[in-house]
């Protein structure tokens, strides 16, 4: 070797090295300065108030489905879904007759109010009385409203719908050879079968628990990949629904479970009697922790892929200049893949662990 | 600005981090050692992440 090869890569490194910390000093200068002028000019304050809104507004769910808005018109792009109100009676209306939240909604004499995304009733100048801690303490009728996400969960659940029913069919007229979008979808059941199914529940008890599995996986998955387009839906980011999701993996374990399962948590074998009275109220405690544990993974997963995604496209109006464009871009654009990998591994991780609790609810006494 | 919930929220973040990257390190170790159980170690490494993860969720919402 070269005695002095050392020596001349240490010194190309060190020009890199330079090179590297010049731009990186460039790039914050250019930066800062540009924030300096930018708070002279309208105050960037205004600004990040009103990105944090427009994240907020948009994990939420909406009773109408908006796709953009113009802010200087004050127009909205979208349109309007059915409300459906219990309130002494069903009142079914439709969404436009808010105006976004602007007007109140006269039916049978009675007002409601859009405030905050949730409806009220009010009189009829639409006071909101509030209470200490500024929560309305106006009446809230039933909401059986058919709002953004549950139109999201029927477009998810038709489409499943339609494409399984086809993948059946194809199986049918073609020898059992899948055609089609079947093709893709064969191996994704196998999948939840052979790696999910199978290994957690065991060979003879797995077909019970298979149609509960499949739904679940492409119904997360689905939804989850709805909510990277820009439609701008967030489904499984909202609590409810991953409450209802979990709920049934929690009956299903229960309502399934044998003796064996219900010992082990009430009275724990092979341990001495002291232990077994001490881990009963534990293990019980356990029977819920895991739905909840479910249900608050999901939602927070992919609030958090939301919201980070949202707060770096929102860099770009905070900038407003050439370095902002590219960051904004770059940064969406691979968290945007990042997302895309969670959106399968959050299903997968659901259906897992649905999978794991059934397991654990069937599994017979081996001693 | 409440100062103790975000000084919390980044204990946190900093406990799950810690823990999801062991899990990783040595999911990873493992898989070196015999790359022929990599989908089993795999799907091992998943389940603990998650459950530490869904911790911390439960944490910062909390927090």
């Amino acid at each position: 070797m070269h005695p002095n090869l050392g020596t001349e890569m240490l010194g190309v490194m060190q020009k890199r090295t330079v090179v590297k910390i010049l731009l990186i000093f460039t790039l914050v200068f250019t930066t800062s300065n540009l924030f300096a002028k930018e708070t002279e000019k309208e105050g960037e304050g205004d600004i990040k108030t009103e990105i944090k809104e427009f994240i907020d507004h948009h994990l939420q769910d909406s009773h109408d489905f908006t796709l953009f808005s113009d802010k200087e018109t004050g127009k909205h792009y979208g349109f309007p879904l059915p409300v459906i109100l219990w309130d002494g009676g069903l009142k079914v209306f439709s969404s436009s007759k808010f105006h976004h939240g602007e007007t109140l909604a006269n039916i049978d004499g009675n007002y409601y109010k859009l405030y905050h995304s949730k409806i009220y009733k009010t009189d009829a100048a639409g006071t909101i009385t509030y209470d200490e801690a500024h929560h309305a303490t106006n009446v809230k009728p039933l909401d059986f409203s058919i709002t953004k996400n549950v139109v999201s969960m029927i477009l998810i659940g038709l489409l499943m719908f339609f494409m399984f029913s086809s993948l059946a069919k194809s199986y049918k007229k073609n020898n059992g050879i899948p055609t089609g979008i079947g093709r893709f979808l064969e191996p994704l059941v196998l999948f939840v079968r052979d790696e999910i199914a199978v290994p957690n529940i065991g060979e003879k008890k797995y077909k019970k628990y298979m149609s509960f599995l499949l739904t679940v996986f492409f119904f997360i998955w689905f939804l989850n990949l709805l909510g990277m387009t820009p439609l701008a839906v967030n489904v499984t980011g909202n609590i409810a629904v991953t409450f209802a999701l979990a709920l049934l993996t929690f009956l299903i374990t229960n309502f399934t479970a044998n003796k064996n399962y219900w010992g082990h948590i009430f009275w724990m074998p092979g341990v001495p009697t002291f232990m077994k009275i001490v881990l009963a109220p534990i293990e019980l405690l356990g029977v819920f922790i895991k739905p909840f544990s479910l249900m608050i993974r999901l939602y927070a997963n992919m609030t958090a892929g939301h919201v980070v995604i949202m707060s770096i496209v929102g860099l770009l109006f905070i900038f407003k200049s050439w370095v902002g464009g590219p960051l904004s871009f770059g940064l969406a654009f691979a968290l945007s893949l990042l997302e895309l990998l969670v959106a399968a591994l959050q299903a997968y991780i659901f259906t897992m662990l649905s999978a794991l609790y059934f397991g654990m609810a069937t599994e017979e006494a081996h001693h | 600005m409440d100062i103790p919930r975000i000084v919390g929220a980044g204990l946190i973040v900093i406990g799950a981090g810690v823990g999801i990257g062991r899990i990783g390190g040595q999911a990873m170790e493992a898989i070196a050692r015999q790359p022929e159980a990599s989908g089993k170690i795999q799907t091992a490494m998943l389940i603990a992440a998650a459950l530490i993860e869904g911790i911390g969720f439960a944490a910062l919402f909390t927090s």
